[in-house]
Parts: C-alpha cells; structure tokens; sequence
C-alpha cells in the first residue's frame, strides 16, 4: 500500500501504461524520432557545436538571431503538424464501408486536435513571430528591439509550449477536442486523461511568450524608429507588425483567461463551464473566439505587409495607395474585434445578433478588398520582375481571393446554418491560411533569407515548394469545398458514403503534391547552402529594394547601423539610393549594445517542467518548479552586467571589409 | 537622444514643476473623495427610495472616478509620450467595452433564445409559427 502511494506522490498519474508502447504507430514514430534526434545530438557533440549554439545562439539576445530560432521552430513544427495532416488525409481516403481505415477514432481525434493546435499555435505564430522580429528592426533602422532578454524569454517559452506539446505524443496522450478544446467536451467528466491538460498547459506556456513578444515588437515600433521616420514614412510591414501585435496584446489575455477558468474547472473543481451547477459552456466559446477571431488578423495582416513590400519592390514602383493601405490595415484591426459570434451563429443567439455579426464580418471584407485593388495597382504598368517572392504574391491574390468570398457566403447566418460545421467551412479556413498566411510566410522566407544567411535560396528547389504549393493546395481543398458544400460534416473518421470516396482520394493525391511543396522548399534550403558561392549577395540589396534594411550588408552586423540613420522619405532605402547616397568610411564610435544571457532558457526550460509536473499530478514537480521560476526570475533582476560596447576599431574593420566587398562586386 | 524636439517641448512642464503637480494631486484627491462619498450617502441614508436608479448612480459615479484616476493620479493627457499613452488608453477602453458589452449582450440573447421551456413550449412555438 505504502509503495504504491509513493509511487503516487512521486509520479503522480504517470504510470507505465502512460507510454503508447501497444501502438505501432506512435511505437515506429517514436523510434525515427528517437534515431533522428541521437544523430544529431551525436554531430552536434563529434563537430563540438554545443558552446558554439549556446553563446551564439540559445543565449542570443539579437533580434536577428532569435527571428532565425523561430523560424525554424516553426519549419520543424511544420514537418510535424503536416505529418498530422498526411494521415488524416490517407485516413479519409480509405475508411469508407467496411474499410475502418487505419486509425482508430480515438487516435483519429487526437491527430486532427494536434494538427489544428500545432499549425496555429506553433507553425504561424513562430513563423510570423520570426519574420516581424529579424525584419522589423531592421526596416525602422534600430540596432535591437525594445527589450532585447524579454524577446529571448519569448522564443524560449513558446519552445517550452511547442516541446510539451510534443511529448504528448510519447507519454500520454494529446486532446481529443478539437483545437479549441470546446467545453463541456474538454471538461473532466468528459476527457479524464492527460490530453487536455497538456493542450492547455502547452498554450498557457506558449501564450506568455507571445503576449511578452508583442508588448515588446510595439514598444520597438513606437519608440526606436530612426530619427525622420515619422509614422507614415514607416514601411507598410511595420504598420501590419504594429497592429497585429496590437491585437495580440488586447486578445491574448481572454484565451489566457478562458483557459484558466477551463483549468480552474478540471483541477480545482469550479464549474465555469460544466453542464451542471450553473456552468456556461457557451462562454468558453465566447471567450475563445474573441481571442480566435482576431487571431486570424494577427497572423494575416503581417503577411499583408510582406505581399506589400515585395509587389512594391518587383515592381519597381512605390507602393499604390500607401495611405489607404494604412488606414485599411487599422480598420481591419477595429473591425476584427467585433466579427467572433460568427463562428457560432447555431449556437441559438437571436436574429439581431447574429445579423449584426454577419454584417460586420461582411464589412471587413471591404478593406480587405482595397488591399488587393492597392497590389494590382502597384503592379500595374510596373516593371514587373516575377522573382519567386513575386510568384508567391500572385499566386495569393488568386487563391486569398476566392477563400475571402467563400468567407462572405459564410457570413451570412442562414447560409451557416446550413454549412457550420462542414467541410465546406474547412476548406474555406485552409483557403485563406494557406493562401493568405503561408504563401505569405513562405513569400517572406524567399525574399529575406539573403538578407539573413547572405545567399539567395535555390531556384530550382524554389520553383518546385512553389508550383508543389499552389497546385496541391487546389488539388487538395477544391474537392474538400464540394463534399462540404453536399454536407460531409468534420472531424469524422469513417464514411459510409462510398459515391464521396473519390473526392477524399484527389484531396490525398493533393496533400502529396503538397508534400513534394514542403520537401522542395527544404531542398532549396539544403542546395542554396550546396551552392552558396553561387548564389552570394555581396552588395547586400540583391533585390532593388527599397526599405531600409537593404541598406546593411547580408547579413548585416551584429549592430545593423554604424550609424543610425536619418530618414527623409518613404521608402527610405530608395530615396537614399536615388540621391546618391555614400557610405560612412570613418568616424565610427563604440556601439552600446546588450549580452546575451541564459536567464531565458532556464526560465523556460522550468515552466516545461512546471507543465509536466501539472499534467501528470506530479505537486512536487510542479511547485518546485514554479518556486524555480520565481527565484530565476529575482535573481535575473540582479544582473547588472547586462550590456558592453562594441569598439569603434571592430566596427571600422566590419566596415571597411564590407566597404572592399562592395568595390569587388562593382 | 533620437528626437531633440523631444526635449524642448518637454522643457515647459519642468519649468512648472511641482506646484502644478500638487495642485493637480488636490484636485484629484478632493474629488475622488466625494464621488466616494455620494456614493456612500446614497446607500446609507437611502434618500432616492428608488433601488434601480441608486444602483445606476453609483455605477455613472464609479466610471466619472475611473477618469478622475486616471486624469489626476496617472496623468493621462494629450501630451504624455506624444499622446500615445491618451491612444493607448482609448483603445484599451473600446475593446474592454466591446469585449464585456458583446459578451453580456451575446450571452444575455442566448438565454433568452436557450432557456428551458415548459413542456408545452415547443407546441406553442409551432401555433405561433403557424399563426404567422
């Protein structure tokens, strides 16, 4: 008796049954995972690059360095969530009649919970996260961010959420809820096992760290633009970071909130969201989806700007309508707030809410519309270079477009009641998350990679993710749009339709053209670095820019300007370039900049701990872990060696080396 | 450093200095302890009878004194951090009234539409429809 209640404090609910050795899939996932992740311990420890990662990386406070980290945290969570994505699709492909397919429903809904949470949670946000941190400084001509150690706690964290996310797939389980994990479903009566739990302690985690990474992208706008850039001379994709990470500081609070009180409720006993006792169910959604909507505008709007950057670069012209462009990203920012009740039109609100709903999400679609107009104008009778950043651009106007329509048919509530819960509404979201989010992110990754690594991607390879992209997409979801629209409801692993089968089994053969997407794009990668002699950027504006962070070499210095520069003109780069801009050869002064630190590995690495221990009811675990945290944190604020000089020497020889790249290039 | 107009501009509210602060801080003070105050006489002696319009009173009182905070102890203004902190408040203030004012109105129209009904309930329903 005694050893089983020892066993129990110490491991709480974590037993050996926890371990899905009985499933032989999750059993050789584990495996290749286990293999894959030895060997490149193993390379990393023969090649002797662990202090190298840690002082120059893991600890890194650069701006540039921790958008690099999270970019490729969101690449390998990609792999991850597309995998989810690979067997869902083989799954609706063969389970019809008396096929049951190869996943049971249990499992089945575990995948479809981790594919949806990982793609948003991990996938987008990491990525757009990455891109607005490298670029952003860059373009307002600052040397760092606002609170460069807060940016590293941030990436750290939202690791910390994304590895806890991942063990539920070795021990344990993850939610079978959906990606929102809907009360009551989520409630403990209804989902005893771990999986909730590690859902919510995964994005509480990951949550903190986006809201700090927020709050500190717009104090960096705000108050470290370069002296001249007054608020409409700044770059369209700092407006979009700006109030995208706007929203994120408003609605990430009522996730966090709503969560908690979903927590409250499963550790604590409360009843905010049970059936019984007075709970409200349907205020888990409403709290969910005021932070849900918005989201969406969160991780859209930066990719709005990077179409903008780059169909103002390749086509050699300013940007139409700059103003306009402005003014309809913070319309869209207002409006976004006050659209979430259409995601439960069916929920049994009467009909002057849900038409003020419906016309409201009507509404955004009007300055979302205008942002188009303004691209095809800028590209109109431009000297259009179609570069694959340009490609990428086009290739979302056609596809963004059509899922941004079947969004207004969505919106009108008596439509929804008849498609809510569809795969017709599926579609649409992968219309515009795909088409909008990643063909921007992936457009983004084109354009600036030279600017991080000082070579261009390959084009090949390029070409390939690209046409891998765009064809799969269509392939994969236009049949998914017709089983919807015909009434084929989600999250459903078996059909016993047979006359739809065909239309799963095209929707597979897209999901595979997509994987040939994702498979080039990673062989651009690997053969830009084969062939990077040929594809260096010595000048550090292989594009024409026109923004400022062309200005500095590829990839620039760890202090980005010798001398912070004076801004005249939209455009900056441009402007610069046009008046015959020279630069600066001598006179250079230290540069004050910030140290690196490990406060924000640890700190994270004890919330990790912190969320398993509360998963697993290990208390101990969890408390000392939390009492961790704290006195990391105290002790951090001790820490006053927090920042050094760059010598004026060392700025002049990075200077002066890149001063003779240039004259060989020329 | 980055915006010398920063300074000059700034320059006139240091000249001024504290009197204006303190004078600001009385002003504050007096005022936060009389809408304290109303609010207290309302309730204790009870004067307007009237539960509802009470309630209501000390509700407008309570949001006149969440300005009278932040105007006098937190000195929002237009000019603080070129009006950004004046922006900053505003916004803050739209979304927590869209975000409560949606949430009670969203939540407050499904009761009434999701309220169990009595037995016969769903037979009315379907005369009323019919009738119309």
């Amino acid at each position: 008796m005694t050893s089983t209640s020892l066993t129990k404090t110490i491991f709480g609910r974590l037993t050996w049954e926890s371990f899905p050795i009985h499933e032989p899939i999750l059993l050789g996932t584990f495996i290749v995972v286990a293999v894959l992740g030895l060997a490149i311990v193993g390379l990393i420890t023969r090649y002797r690059l662990w202090g190298y990662l840690w002082k120059e990386w893991f600890t890194s406070v650069d701006h540039k360095k921790i958008g690099i980290m999270y970019i490729v945290l969101g690449i390998i969570m990609l792999l991850r969530g597309f995998s989810d994505a690979i067997m869902m699709r083989l799954q609706q492909a063969m389970a019809f009649g008396a096929n049951e397919g190869y996943l049971n429903a249990h499992h089945y809904d575990q995948i479809f919970t981790a594919h949806g949470t990982i793609m948003i949670f991990f996938v987008a946000i990491p990525l757009v996260v990455g891109l607005v941190n490298f670029v952003m400084p860059l373009q307002i001509g600052a040397r760092d961010v606002a609170f460069p150690f807060l940016n590293n706690l941030s990436f750290w964290l939202t690791v910390a959420g994304a590895v806890l996310c991942m063990i539920s797939l070795f021990v344990g389980e993850f939610a079978r809820t959906g990606w929102l994990s809907y009360a009551p479903l989520a409630e403990l009566a209804y989902s005893p096992d771990t999986g909730v739990d590690y859902y919510l302690w995964s994005l509480q985690i990951a949550g903190v760290g986006t809201t700090l990474s927020a709050i500190n992208m717009v104090a960096t706008i705000i108050k470290m633009r370069a002296p001249g850039m007054s608020m409409m001379k700044m770059p369209v994709f700092c407006w979009t970071a700006l109030c995208s990470n706007v929203l994120a500081i408003a609605i990430f609070p009522a996730l966090t909130a709503a969560f908690f009180l979903l927590l409250l409720d499963r550790y604590a006993g409360t009843n905010f969201f049970t059936n019984e006792l007075g709970g409200a169910p349907m205020m888990y959604w409403n709290m969910v989806w005021i932070w849900g909507h918005p989201e969406v505008y969160v991780l859209v709007l930066p990719a709005f700007g990077i179409y903008s950057e780059i169909t103002a670069t390749f086509s050699g012209k300013p940007l139409f309508g700059y103003s306009s462009m402005v003014y309809a990203t913070v319309v869209i920012t207002i409006l976004s707030y006050l659209v979430w009740l259409h995601h439960f039109f069916t929920m049994g609100a009467g009909p002057s809410v849900n038409s003020f709903f419906g016309i409201a999400t009507m509404v955004i679609s009007i300055p979302t519309g205008a942002k188009i107009f303004n691209w095809l104008f800028t590209m109109y009778r431009g000297d259009i270079r179609f570069d694959l950043p340009m490609q990428w651009v086009v290739a979302f106007m056609l596809t963004f477009t059509v899922g941004g329509m079947t969004g207004v048919l969505l919106a009108i509530p008596p439509a929804d009641f008849v498609l809510h819960n569809s795969l017709f509404l599926v579609a649409h979201f992968h219309n515009t998350i795909i088409g909008g989010v990643v063909f921007g992110l992936f457009a983004g990754m084109v354009y600036w990679f030279p600017k991080a690594f000082g070579f261009k991607l390959d084009e090949f390879w390029g070409k390939v993710a690209f046409w891998g992209w765009v064809i799969g997409y269509w392939v994969a979801w236009t049949p998914i749009y017709i089983v919807g629209l015909m009434g084929t409801t989600r999250r459903v692993h078996h059909f016993d339709d047979p006359s739809i089968q065909p239309y799963f089994i095209v929707a597979g053969i897209g999901a595979l053209i997509i994987l040939v997407g994702i498979l080039g794009f990673v062989m651009s990668i690997v053969m830009g670095i084969v062939k990077r002699k040929q594809l260096a950027d010595t000048t550090g504006d292989p594009w024409n820019g026109r923004t400022l962070e062309w200005s500095t070499s590829s990839p620039p210095p760890a202090y980005n300007f010798a001398f912070t520069p004076v801004i005249h003109d939209l455009d900056a780069w441009y402007d610069m370039k046009s008046r015959g801009y020279e630069r600066p050869a001598g006179g250079f002064r230290p540069v004050h900049m910030p140290r690196n630190t490990g406060a924000g590995v640890i700190l994270s690495a004890l919330a990790l701990a912190m969320g398993f221990g509360m998963v697993w009811y290990m208390w101990w675990l969890a408390a000392l872990s939390f009492a961790g945290l704290l006195v990391v944190a105290i002790a951090h604020t001790f820490n006053y060696n927090r920042d050094y000089f760059i010598p004026a020497e060392e700025v002049a020889t990075i200077e002066s080396g890149r001063s003779e790249l240039l004259a060989a290039g020329a | 450093m980055s915006n010398p107009s920063h300074h000059t501009a700034a320059h006139p509210e240091h000249t001024q200095g504290s009197a204006h602060n303190s004078r600001h801080f009385w002003i504050g003070s007096i005022l936060a302890i009389v809408l304290t105050a109303v609010p207290f006489w309302l309730v204790m002696t009870g004067v307007l009878r009237d539960m509802q319009t009470t309630a209501i009173l000390i509700f407008a009182l309570a949001l006149i004194q969440i300005v009278v905070h932040v105007v006098f102890f937190l000195h929002l203004d237009t000019r603080s951090e070129g009006g950004w902190t004046l922006l900053a408040f505003l916004f803050t203030a739209v979304i927590v009234v869209l975000t409560i004012g949606g949430s009670i109105w969203v939540m407050y129209h499904l009761n009434a539409n999701m309220m169990p009904m009595p037995a016969d309930g769903v037979a009315q329903m379907h005369d009323m429809s019919g009738n119309h």
